[in-house]
């Protein structure tokens, strides 16, 4: 079994956001924060991701985009909601084309509050990602996890 | 020992130690990048913390015909680096690299995404921009040393670049952009916020990027030997200051990627052609009045 704890690389995806949360995630790489000191990587192909940072509320237009990217994701794979909005829908949750937050369309497994969110608890909320993401990892090599993940996927079609 | 065991053993160290020797030196660059931005950065085995991961994560492929064509890119650039390091035809090698670098090339357009084909159109013409200084380099060494064997280059009785500064200067000019350093980062970026997310790289997957990252370690070290060639003489000693060189050469890439931001890509050709056509050819010509 392979350890992800000393690089953990991060796709990043903006859904309905004001961009203060994505300022905030680029923060966490600028010197001051150096997130890259834990080995933390901010990659734009989903299939070389281990965890999914979602900003921003999810729309009807956004909606199967991440479907897609989480789609992409080879298993194990974490996703962590960055900022009310992802988390909920935040300020946008009444607008008519939002259908709220990240976990509308995908599970989440990390909510990371605030508006925006800061850079210390955008990390923090990747380091918790990384202790979903080893147990999962351990899971599936136990030949546990598909199981679980076949109940989720039928939960979410029953609420369908 | 006859020739052919000590050759045996030298192709093996090289397959062995070189993509150790290139995490390491990618390691120290990643720590010498921090420490010039003020940060602490990732640890020195970064590299092959984030090696072991890619070939752990389970693969999944835009295209099955990119695993084939990403590990004949790997296959090549073994080769060239074999190639040198055995002492054998240099002009050889460097064709060889350049098949090496039409299957990453392939293996990024396979894909049908738009960054990875932007990225690689632009890998075509990073290596529009080097070859001929690499083949000017090849011709200097030929007049210098009367052949193209690395073997007989570097047995000679002074140093090469006693004879040919100019053609090391271009040399090392180019080396910024075969590394893909910035500021001629153009047909891939460190960073995936930008224009082209991560161009040539963006759609290749995980473990054909572990594969790109091998290749990218055995290439850092032949390369890193050919600028050794430059100082390595009949001496023993020459290594020790060959090695120094290579050093020196490897951080001033450093320093030039962290201190300049990317250029366009006629701007790159330009520059390089212009330095390859001053220095490398009035070299070149130099070089051909003294031993013509
Ligand atoms: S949580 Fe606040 S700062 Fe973040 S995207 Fe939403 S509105 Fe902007």
């Amino acid at each position: 079994m392979y350890k992800i704890t000393r690089s953990p690389w991060v796709m990043h995806y903006d859904g309905s956001s004001c961009n203060g949360c994505d300022i905030e995630v680029l923060a966490c790489l600028t010197p001051v924060y150096d997130a890259e000191r834990f080995g933390i990587i901010n990659t734009g192909d989903p299939m070389q991701a281990d965890i999914l940072l979602i900003t921003g509320s999810i729309n009807t237009q956004n909606a199967p985009v991440v479907k897609q990217i989480y789609s992409q994701m080879s298993d194990p794979k974490v996703v962590v909601a960055v900022g009310v909005c992802a988390c909920t829908g935040g300020v946008f949750k009444d607008c008519y084309n939002i259908l709220g937050g990240a976990d509308q369309v995908i599970p989440v497994d990390v909510y990371v509050p605030g508006c925006a969110a800061r850079p210390q608890a955008i990390i923090d909320g990747i380091v918790k990602g990384i202790g979903v993401f080893q147990e999962r990892l351990e899971k599936l090599e136990n030949g546990t996890l598909k199981q679980e993940e076949k109940e989720d996927t039928e939960e979410k079609k029953e609420e369908d | 020992m006859d020739e052919m065991t000590i050759k045996m053993i030298i192709a093996i160290c090289y397959v062995v130690f070189a993509p150790l020797i290139g995490g390491l030196l990618d390691g120290i660059g990643r720590q010498i990048s921090a420490r010039m931005q003020r940060r602490v950065g990732p640890p020195l085995l970064q590299p092959f913390y984030d090696l072991g991961k890619l070939l752990h994560k389970d693969p999944i492929h835009v295209s099955p015909s990119q695993n084939f064509l990403m590990l004949t890119y790997l296959f090549f650039v073994i080769l060239t680096g074999g190639m040198i390091f055995l002492g054998m035809d240099l002009l050889l090698a460097m064709f060889l690299l350049s098949t090496a670098v039409m299957f990453l090339y392939f293996a990024a357009v396979v894909t049908g995404s738009h960054y990875s084909a932007i990225g690689a159109g632009r890998e075509l013409l990073q290596m529009v921009a080097y070859e001929p200084c690499v083949l000017l380099t090849c011709v200097a060494f030929y007049v210098v040393s009367g052949s193209f064997e690395t073997a007989d280059i570097i047995s000679g009785n002074i140093s090469p670049i006693a004879y040919m500064p100019g053609v090391f200067v271009a040399f090392v000019f180019i080396l910024t952009i075969k590394m893909r350093k910035s500021p001629f980062d153009i047909s891939t970026s460190h960073h995936p916020n930008q224009e082209i997310v991560k161009g040539i790289t963006s759609e290749i997957g995980a473990k054909n990027l572990a594969v790109y990252t091998l290749a990218e370690w055995y290439e850092t070290v032949f390369l890193m030997g050919m600028v050794a060639m430059f100082v390595i003489n009949k001496n023993p000693w020459s290594i020790l200051a060959a090695v120094l060189t290579a050093f020196v050469v490897y951080f001033l890439e450093i320093l030039i990627d962290n201190s300049s931001a990317r250029v366009k890509s006629e701007l790159m050709i330009k520059l390089s052609w212009t330095v390859t056509l001053v220095a490398a050819g009035g070299n070149l010509l130099v070089l051909m009045f003294m031993f013509g």
